[in-house]
């Protein structure tokens, strides 16, 4: 019956409703005038659909034979999701105002993108996983560009745009040939054509290019070419929402095919997974050391994270899975709270993005340098921070499936990727004082983001906040 | 050798030897033209199929939209083909080592080929396949009932793209005189022209 089917579906549905009559609510009235407006109403009813989707709870449902689940995994992703896209939407209504950028389709477009990417970690089906990630990657491309006059926004926008059309090709080759091997695009059908035992090349070849396709969006080596640039050109709001929501979304999404179409050749793409992740944590930690551009240096940082997250999912284990939903969490809830300062530095009235700007905040802002300086140290994985523990998580679920290698390099890389992360701290209480300082113009509600996300940082680990418990039962629902 | 054959080697020989001048053509135009026709021939073999559905898209879409594009961006904008055909030239070699490296790949690929046990009777739309109905009916029901999310999700795509182009693109220029078509219906046709007496040495 397509009302229960549809019933299933009603957090995304009352979404893609708002979006378009936001929409045509704005264009027949005063267009731009109402983006302030929209922007709140937009993340205000992001923050509904979480808890709705938090409380609903219940039991595994599927939607449209098979095509659509709704399950413990799918529902931590899209309230992660939905919460993180909520927070950057309310921290860059200020800035993106200020600067002329606030135009009504901005929260639109977010909102659609969000409904992808809560379509993408509840794909049950090979084109509902095409579908999901197209939305989501299509409502991404146009806001890299919405600065439209600026030559590095549309460089970003455009480069993002090439690169994307290449790796969805990529994903669709492999999409197509595990089709041929098995007959079905479902997942329930590809994991039971699959079978017992030696993965058959058909399905392998599918599955090398399924995941190209997918390590492109999160941004994992060798795919990670467009970040920094792409980063880098974005209006700073922008690259806050690329650096968290979309990134647990194609995280969401790998879990979810690797378990539930390729469950049980969990060997085959491990060590595919296992490459991806040294790869990224050592490129990621080299790489941020030559950057002086801080929005360059989160790129490369997030480059290096995502290798961690896929540490976990390399492990194979139920165990794995949670580790990466734990640290996936962690990850979005440490970066909303750097970009909420990155978003803050300016001088002369102008965005800088310069790291060498923040010598000697520490002596002139002490509140905002000491809440920088623990972010940074759990970025950096310090313990007794909650990046630690994140970090800590990923590296066991490595030990505990045998795979001790790759946590000692994943440990060796996080002591390389400490150097940048320090050098902010070291220049934000031993810098130069001779060079001009960067202002600090921020927002009550900025200042709190950023505030809150350090706090949480240090309170989180007396227990999580009970994540875990969470991120257990949602793996415990995608793992079987 | 039935009709149905020779209908088959025809439409197939048109359609490799059209594509293969669409690659050789000097002219781009040309290469248009011959593109079309290996479509049209395409079209052919569709019908051949029993797929008439998909025919006629092939037809409708691909040749009345998309090659009469390519025809309107080839004629309309002024790029140097011979030029471009040149700097193609300087890769001609890697292009074609890659390309034989990825024949032999493919070729290696195919070679130990196998689908899963009974792959054709795997697909989920065994239930409704009655012979002799029509494509488009069985392609509607499979696109409004099966896979209607996906469906209603091209069409959120859809959206996107067209709220992207115009953000992308659109200015409002306010320095333009616009046609309001309101004012253009209502106006009165005893208040268009009004007469006036002008005396002689005065003006306006």
């Amino acid at each position: 019956m397509i009302s229960t089917d549809l019933a299933i579906l009603l957090p995304e549905i009352f979404l893609s409703l708002f979006a378009m009559v936001a929409l045509i609510a704005a264009v027949y009235t005063e267009k731009d005038g109402m983006a302030g407006t929209l922007t709140w109403a937009a993340s205000a009813v992001m923050i509904a659909v979480a808890v709705w989707v938090l409380m609903s709870g219940g039991n595994d449902r599927t939607a449209f034979g098979g095509l659509f689940i709704d399950d413990g995994f799918a529902r931590y992703a899209k309230v992660v999701i939905l919460i993180s896209a909520a927070c950057v939407l309310m921290m860059s209504q200020e800035f993106m105002a200020r600067r002329g950028l606030l135009k009504f389709e901005y929260p639109v477009l977010v909102v659609l993108a969000v409904v992808g990417m809560m379509l993408m970690v509840s794909a049950g089906d090979l084109m509902a996983l095409y579908m999901g990630l197209e939305l989501q990657s299509l409502a991404l491309y146009v806001v890299a560009a919405i600065r439209r006059d600026g030559v590095k926004s549309t460089e970003a926008g455009l480069k993002y745009f090439v690169l994307g059309a290449l790796s969805s090709g990529l994903l669709l080759y492999g999409a197509s040939l595990t089709y041929g091997y098995a007959g079905t695009t479902q997942f329930a059908g590809i994991i039971g054509a699959a079978g017992e035992g030696e993965m058959p090349l058909g399905l392998l070849i599918g599955l090398v290019f399924i995941i190209s396709g997918l390590a492109f969006k999160i941004s994992a080596v060798p795919f990670h070419m467009w970040t920094p640039d792409v980063y880098e050109g974005a209006p700073t709001p922008i690259t806050a929402f690329f650096a968290t929501a979309p990134k647990i979304a194609a995280m969401g999404l790998f879990a979810r095919v690797l378990h539930d179409a390729f469950g049980n050749a969990t060997g085959d793409w491990g060590q595919i997974l296992a490459l991806l992740a040294v790869l990224s944590m050592f490129l990621g930690g080299i790489a941020a050391i030559g950057q002086r551009d801080i929005k360059r240096l989160m790129a490369y940082s997030s480059i290096a994270h995502m290798g961690y997250a896929l540490v976990g999912l390399a492990s194979g284990t139920e165990q794995g899975v949670t580790a990466m939903l734990i640290y996936m969490a962690i990850y979005v809830t440490m970066n909303i709270g750097t970009f909420a300062f990155i978003l803050s530095m300016e001088r002369d009235g102008r965005h800088i993005t310069t790291i060498d700007s923040m010598r000697q905040l520490g002596s002139r802002e002490p509140v905002k340098a000491l809440a920088l300086l623990v972010l940074m140290f759990s970025l950096a994985g310090v313990p007794p921070l909650l990046g630690f523990f994140g970090k800590f998580a990923v590296l066991m679920a490595a030990v505990d499936a045998g795979m001790t290698w790759l946590a000692v390099l994943g440990a060796i890389a996080s002591v390389i990727g400490a150097f940048y992360y320090l050098r902010i701290v070291y220049y934000m209480y031993f810098g130069d004082e001779s060079l001009e300082p960067v202002e600090g113009h921020m927002s009550p509600l900025t200042f709190g983001f950023l505030v809150a996300s350090a706090a949480i940082m240090i309170l989180g680990i007396v227990n999580l906040f009970g994540v875990d418990g969470y991120a257990a039962a949602a793996a415990a629902t995608l793992v079987n | 050798m039935t009709v149905a054959d020779f209908a088959f080697y025809v439409a197939a020989f048109i359609v490799v030897v059209a594509g293969f001048f669409v690659v050789v053509s000097r002219n781009p135009v040309h290469s248009v033209l011959w593109l079309i026709l290996s479509f049209l021939s395409a079209a052919g073999l569709f019908v051949l199929l029993g797929a008439e559905f998909v025919a006629m898209l092939l037809v409708i879409v691909y040749v009345g939209a998309v090659a009469v594009l390519f025809l309107f961006v080839v004629m309309m904008l002024d790029v140097d083909f011979a030029e471009l055909r040149g700097e193609m030239a300087r890769y001609v070699p890697l292009a074609a080592l890659i390309g034989v490296v990825l024949l032999m790949e493919l070729g290696m690929i195919y070679g130990a080929w196998a689908s899963a046990d009974g792959v054709a009777v795997a697909g989920s739309l065994g239930e409704i396949t009655p012979v002799n109905s029509p494509n488009t009916g069985l392609l509607g029901m499979v696109i409004y009932d099966q896979y209607f999310l996906l469906f209603q999700v091209a069409g959120l795509i859809l959206l996107v793209a067209m709220i992207g182009a115009i953000v992308l693109t659109l200015r409002h220029r306010t320095d333009i005189k616009r046609q309001d078509v309101l004012a253009q219906m209502y106006r009165d046709p005893a208040k268009a022209m009004e007469v006036v007496d002008v005396k002689p040495g005065q003006g306006l």
